[in-house]
């Protein structure tokens, strides 16, 4: 007897990938190409007629002291916020494993952050670090760190106005890699530990040789969501600070969204925002490998 | 003493997460002559409370419209969601056809390509089958943003489901569709509810293509809708942008930690034994 079509798994196989990869291929795969021509090109909001300009869009962005500026805003404000996500996750996901009373109320405040849309929630900072209403000043003057009538101006100030936007982000994301954490822990077989107690390993020797090495990929897992919600983030920054001050703040997305969406220089905006895309692929190769590594080793 | 530590430190998670929500919350009942008054204490009422600007947002801002098309955005793309990641990580997780490790792989990609490098070419695209300005835009978009990783969650969950439950339906007379279906799909349930919960927060967060491709109020979502409606130009009207901070922010998390233990498993079995 032949095989009906919904018993071939060949058949089935390709039914069942079909949609989604053809929704990819044509919602990605199509405008990630159309970037790339974008970049190459002088399309812009006012004359949207294409002509082939060839690399001019990146020169001008090498010229632009503000990409540079930015380039290095983005790492720092990545590379600032997945440590600090990465250690403070590790931290919450150990609080939130144990048991103890409570634990529904305070696993529902620490979520917070998470769910909430972004575009409120930094909204709502935005008026915690108010320029003169801040209630953090209002403490600090209270304490007396501030004298009456000073103000820290923290998103005006650009070493400042970068702390605040890490610290927004940290905020909102350490719940989410927290939760991630949370699996990795719970996903170590308890016997494991049991077993090492019985044969007498330490309560350091079994941190090092099985719970690190175990909570470790999905650390990197971790990392890497937090890695790619940062680097391509621009909201936060975008309601905080717009760039701000003098681009102190500004990232690659914030001044791509910048300049091809408000300054309608649409193939320019497609060329920094293109820089992206190998940063992140780096990011994420460089993170597989380690969490391969580990698996294998 | 470990038992005070742990709720110290318990205590104090809770606190530096949800501290500014307690005082959004306070602030969004306060007079505007308390609030605009840099010497008043920011955390009490120095002039008794007033529920204005809470219902303000309710009569005079079009609040109730942006919550209403996040939420039928989000049901819609949820729904998009699992009609294709369902299948799709079926196939990649139990059909065993030799290319289905590189596509998984490569599907997993996707999530790299961040929407601020799409949104430029999107916009265009959006504007090309006439969903420019419109709410249905972001229905059609958002699955690109979420089938990529649903599919990564739900084939760790499929990887759990043992081969003999296929293997058993399919000796009692069920095609191997009919096993999937029948046998499979509701074993992962876990996994589906997973995947709706984790849908939904990353669509109504979404804020780029939303900014982006829909201008009109009316056809805003919640994360666009409420900061262009209660700023105007350096004016904010800050009770209000508290309450609606609060409102959407409270049953969001409440649904959330309702799955979080399901939420959490998924991850797992996705992420590190994938």
């Amino acid at each position: 007897m032949k095989p009906r079509l919904a018993d071939r798994p060949d058949t089935l196989a390709w039914l069942f990938l079909l949609p989604s990869v053809l929704y990819i291929v044509v919602l990605v795969a199509v405008p990630f190409v159309l970037a790339i021509a974008f970049a190459l090109s002088d399309v812009s909001a006012g004359d949207p007629s294409y002509d082939f300009v060839g690399t001019r869009n990146f020169e001008r962005a090498f010229d632009d002291p503000v990409f540079w500026k930015s380039l290095g805003n983005t790492f720092v404000f990545t590379l600032v916020s997945m440590v600090l996500i990465v250690v403070l996750g590790k931290v919450l996901a150990n609080i939130l494993v144990a048991d103890f009373r409570g634990k529904w109320v305070i696993r529902f405040l620490v979520l917070l952050p998470w769910t909430t849309p972004v575009a409120l929630s930094s909204i709502s900072w935005l008026w915690l670090l108010d320029s003169i209403y801040s209630p953090i000043d209002w403490v600090l003057r209270e304490l007396g760190i501030l004298g009456a009538g000073e103000n820290l101006y923290w998103l005006g100030q650009p070493g400042l106005a970068m702390t605040s936007v890490i610290a927004v982000h940290v905020w909102r994301l350490t719940p989410l890699a927290a939760v991630i954490m949370m699996a990795g822990l719970v996903a170590i077989p308890s016997d494991i530990n049991e077993a090492a107690k019985v044969d007498g390993a330490g309560y350091w020797r079994r941190m090092f040789e099985i719970t690190v090495p175990l909570v470790l990929p999905v650390a990197a897992v971790a990392a890497l969501f937090g890695a790619i919600f940062t680097f391509t983030d621009m909201a936060v920054v975008r309601v905080l600070t717009r760039g701000g001050p003098n681009d102190a703040t500004q990232v690659l997305a914030s001044w791509a969204f910048y300049r091809g969406i408000e300054g309608g220089d649409v193939a320019q905006g497609a060329a920094v925002a293109l820089f992206l895309f190998p940063l992140l692929l780096a990011a994420a190769v460089g993170i597989l490998r380690v969490v391969r590594r580990i698996e294998v080793g | 003493m470990a038992r005070a530590g742990l709720y110290f430190a318990a205590v104090l998670a809770a606190v530096l997460c949800a501290g500014p929500f307690v005082w959004s919350l306070i602030t969004a009942f306060k007079q505007n002559r308390d609030l605009y008054d840099p010497r008043n204490n920011p955390f009490l009422f120095n002039r008794p409370a007033t529920p204005d600007h809470v219902l303000y947002l309710f009569s005079d801002t079009a609040f109730l419209t942006f919550a209403w098309n996040t939420l039928w955005v989000g049901a819609l793309v949820v729904l998009i969601t699992l009609a294709f990641s369902l299948p799709a990580a079926y196939a990649l997780a139990r059909l065993d056809r030799p290319w289905s490790g590189p596509l998984g792989i490569a599907i997993f990609l996707v999530y790299l390509v961040p929407p601020s490098l799409l949104f430029l070419s999107l916009s265009r695209m959006v504007v090309g089958v006439g969903l420019q300005d419109s709410t249905w835009s972001l229905v059609l978009i958002y699955p690109t943003i979420t089938i990529p990783v649903s599919v990564w969650l739900l084939m760790g969950f499929l990887k759990t489901v043992p081969r003999d439950i296929e293997e058993q339906a399919m000796v009692d007379g069920y095609s191997r569709l009919g096993a999937f279906v029948r046998a499979v799909v509701p074993l992962v349930f876990p996994g589906i509810v997973a995947v709706v919960v984790f849908a939904f927060t990353l669509t109504a967060s979404e804020f780029i293509y939303a900014l982006a491709f829909v201008a009109p109020t009316h056809e805003m979502p919640v994360s666009t809708g409420v900061p262009t409606q209660l700023v105007r130009g350096d004016v904010f009207f800050w009770q209000s942008l508290q309450a609606a901070t609060v409102l959407i922010a409270l049953p969001m998390a409440f649904v959330f930690n309702l799955f979080l233990d399901r939420f959490i498993a998924g991850f797992t079995m996705g992420a590190v034994k994938g």
